[in-house]
């Protein structure tokens, strides 16, 4: 059950690096991540990776595999042939800090900026009542492992450097937007999205959409809904007379 | 030497589901807060809790109280947890839940629109509350932001490698961290442990590669004890197959939402394990037991919900008895029990795991599962109100500590420990360090010392690979200190983790310290061969079977050892000793709710 492929890996550091090539053991069942750890324990014990759970739950493991955004521990070697060569690098969305291991601040950082969950008041008996309908809309988008691929593969980041100080990318858009559909939140952030988090940036090439591990439809149910919505607010001009004389709610 | 210094009122260590409601505590308490993790923010193992957070909301059944969530905890420990930490726990669970709403999770709902509730093993009533099976994920997320937002420093993929006392207790904490191999030390007289397990000891386990036991061992070493290590906890329904995934959880949920287990002939096994302790409770008949799903007043729990430690002996002796799968595990079946729309609705990250991970479609077909090493009950010995450990100034909080679970942990309760305990840690680190303030002050020798033991691996030339080590103490805890042990191979593993320790202190590292991992793996090993001899000694020491401890040479409990801990400590040379302790003893008001829900 077992054959030899043949992998390229990127390894270097911030100053610099190369493909090189492994042939390493292959077993029935194992995942790409299985390689990489096989590639440490055999013939390079100082190859940098990340990776918590090895079941797709933490979204540590994210790289390019074939120049596609995955996580390693999602990709089945069976998808590949037995000749095929398997080529693993970093992902280009993020500074290298060295190997497949990527500095991933500008996410936290990012994630730094949004402005908290701010829950109305309790019911009188202590209780929160929600649908269970109502919650699901926020649920889809906290299902999110923040693996990073929808940054990796976002083009308004991954050619455009000079983007990321105004663009906050796709799994901080969803963020918002499971905010603003958060049946319990009360902050208005329609402004921020757009002025702060560069929701406009986006013009929705669903890329994002298509590498989620966790098939999130970041573009339809969280982007294009938030997008409306904002337009909604700037544009409406009875919206707009409505929110200045305190006539009408403003969402 | 190069080395970073930071001073704070209160490190952390560890960003899962304690380390984070421990940094909340200590901040909302006006303590300078800082957290050190291995992971990046986030990654924590806590987010690989699957089932839910058990807490007697009495959402779906009024009947439930903390009463009931105390007595179901304490059996399903068989009576050896610390009773006041299993008292505070089911009082204080409910309330964490209720704030973790507030700060902006988002749980199912029942009917009413309250927090749903579901059945897991050894609970009376359906009490986890819970998000699908992504539990961990939503409590993980949550805390995670709400330590954002609170502004708490965080210091991520950062590797505490010693604690650092004067002759008073803490003073604070040495590290390194892994993007650059640099060196930081914090100042700090409270230090809050919460870095979960020990599972990557051993081959086949559920956790992920930070659970090396390094909590337990920093503590060892700073001057603390261990309580019971000996109960190592195997979830009974780990993947099997295909080898890759060998361990990966598959949750308690399965059962609880109707997953029966089956041997390779097709029988429903469980009524042949129900224990006398647990028979009033237990469903005789499978027709019982297949009515208990819709009717639970009028009917009894199917036995495939018994607790985690019977499950998995029952799925052992099967598999010995030779009715186990070609891959050496059992059946476990929903697809043949309920819709697939109910399947993907309730369990849609195990639908989509063995999806991704086996290429199985379980709404179609059985998952073939077997027993994984999972959860260690054993840990810091703490008093129960603090979370203190016996040196002023450590905390430690979650599965780093001992006490809670006895000797076997119910599904659900590990969620709601890590809140209702790591909000305490918090609230008394901060009330220590107000005690303590102007008062610690870090060695120069003390960080130098540190320094020298971190790069020792690199100074080595032609030693081994800690990645064959590593490999070596799994294969020897998985052969020797698994589910079923005896005398002999308990001195057997001892003699082999004796000649480990030699090799570990040989072991040399390739490349630089800029994010090495072989480097980070030798530092870790030493870690997981302390905490694996004192699994092993104390297993040595409990001459009966109880919980998460079963000794094939001892095959029952032993009243006399129900009422005695087994406490570790590390003496003068370094050696681990073990000594017995009596239990705590429970209060009459307390002994009572035993004798009314009897």
């Amino acid at each position: 059950m077992s054959y030899d492929a043949k992998f390229r890996v990127w390894r270097g550091d911030a100053s610099g690096g190369e493909l090189r090539d492994f042939t390493v053991q292959v077993n029935e069942g194992e995942v790409v991540l299985d390689i990489i750890h096989r590639l440490q324990a055999t013939q390079a014990g100082d190859l940098a990776v990340r990776w918590n759970c090895k079941a797709g739950k933490c979204g540590s493991c994210s790289a390019e595999i074939n120049g596609r955004p995955r996580l390693m521990c999602l990709t089945r070697m069976s998808t590949f042939a037995e000749d095929e060569v398997v080529t693993v690098t970093p992902m280009r969305t993020f500074p290298v800090i060295r190997d497949l291991v990527t500095d991933v601040s500008y996410n936290y950082a990012k994630a730094a900026q949004i402005p908290a969950f701010t829950p109305q008041a309790r019911d009188d008996d202590g209780n929160h009542r929600m649908a269970q309908i109502d919650v699901e809309r926020s649920q889809e988008f906290r299902k999110c492992i923040e693996c990073f691929l929808c940054q990796d593969t976002c083009h308004v980041i991954r050619d455009h450097e000079e983007n990321k100080k105004v663009f906050a990318g796709p799994r901080f858009l969803i963020r918002l937007a499971e905010l603003d559909m958060h049946p319990l939140d009360t902050v208005d952030r329609r402004e921020a999205a757009q002025d702060v988090f560069g929701l406009g940036y986006c013009n929705i090439t669903k890329c994002c959409t298509e590498v989620c591990p966790e098939g999130i439809h970041l573009t339809d149910n969280g982007i294009i809904p938030m997008k409306e919505r904002v337009v909604d607010r700037k544009y409406d001009p009875l919206t707009w007379l409505g929110s200045k004389i305190g006539r009408r709610r403003t969402d | 030497m190069e080395l970073e210094e930071h001073a704070y009122d209160v490190v952390v260590i560890g960003a899962g589901g304690a380390g984070l409601r421990a940094a909340i505590a200590a901040h909302e308490a006006g303590a300078r807060t800082a957290v050190v993790c291995k992971s990046l923010l986030g990654k924590a193992h806590t987010v690989m809790a699957e089932g839910g957070i058990a807490a007697a909301m009495g959402n779906l059944y009024p009947e439930d109280n903390w009463r009931v969530h105390f007595r179901d905890t304490m059996r399903g420990g068989k009576m050896l947890n610390h009773w006041r930490m299993a008292q505070l726990h089911a009082q204080e669970a409910p309330d964490r839940v209720r704030e973790l709403e507030d700060w902006g999770a988002l749980f199912d709902r029942t009917d009413a629109g309250l927090i749903s509730q579901r059945d897991f093993g050894g609970h009376r009533y359906a009490r986890l509350a819970h998000v699908g099976d992504r539990t961990g994920l939503e409590l993980i997320r949550t805390l995670q932001q709400r330590t954002v937002a609170l502004g708490i420093d965080v210091f991520m993929e950062c590797t505490v490698t010693r604690l650092l006392t004067d002759d008073v207790g803490i003073v604070g904490a040495f590290g390194y961290w892994r993007e650059s191999g640099r060196f930081v030390a914090w100042q700090a007289p409270s230090v809050v442990l919460a870095t979960g397990g020990i599972g990557k000891a051993y081959k086949v386990t559920s956790n992920s590669w930070e659970y090396t036991g390094d909590g337990h061992s920093l503590a060892l070493q700073a001057g603390a004890s261990l309580v019971n290590m000996e109960f190592v906890q195997f979830h009974p329904t780990g993947m099997v197959w295909p080898p890759s995934v060998r361990g990966l959880l598959v949750t308690e949920s399965v059962r609880g939402d109707g997953g029966i287990l089956k041997n390779s002939a097709g029988n429903r096994f469980m009524f042949d394990y129900i224990p006398d302790f647990f028979r009033k409770e237990t469903a005789e008949t499978e027709e019982e037991a297949d009515r208990w799903y819709t009717d639970k007043k009028n009917n009894r729990r199917p036995p495939e919900l018994l607790p985690r430690d019977e499950v998995a002996r029952a799925i052992n002796s099967e598999v010995k008895a030779g009715r186990g799968t070609d891959h050496g595990g059992v059946w476990l079946d929903i697809a043949s029990r309920r819709s697939p729309e109910y399947i993907r609705k309730r369990l849609p990250s195990m639908y989509h795991q063995f999806k991704e991970l086996a290429d199985v479609d379980i709404t179609k077909e059985a998952m073939e599962i077997g027993p994984t090493c999972h959860y260690v009950m054993g840990g810091v010995e703490v008093e129960p109100d603090s979370q203190a450990a016996k040196v002023t100034g450590l905390f430690a909080a979650g599965e780093v500590a001992g006490g809670m679970h006895g000797s076997n942990r119910l599904g659900g309760n590990s969620l709601s420990d890590l809140l209702v305990f790591g909000r305490r840690a918090g609230v008394a680190a901060a009330e220590n360090a107000r005690n303590r303030a102007g008062r610690v002050r870090l060695a120069d020798d003390a960080l130098t010392s540190a320094a020298r033991a971190a790069l020792a691996p690199f100074e080595r030339e032609g030693g081994e690979n800690p990645y064959t080590v590593q490999h070596d103490l799994q294969q020897t805890m998985h052969d020797l200190v698994g589910i079923i042990r005896t005398e002999a191979e308990m001195k057997g593993a001892l003699e082999r983790i004796a000649e480990l320790k030699e090799r570990v202190a040989n072991l040399s590292v390739d490349g630089h310290r800029q994010y090495n991992p072989g480097w980070h793996l030798a530092l870790d090993l030493p870690h997981m061969l302390l905490v694996s001899e004192c699994i092993a000694r104390a297993a040595l020491e409990r001459q009966e079977s109880r919980g998460g401890h079963t000794r094939d040479d001892f095959p029952t409990a032993d009243p006399e050892w129900g009422k005695t801990n087994l406490i570790c400590s590390r003496g003068p040379g370094g050696d681990v000793g073990v000594r017995r302790q009596p239990l705590p003893q429970m209060p009459s008001d307390l002994a009572e709710i035993f004798e009314e829900t009897a």
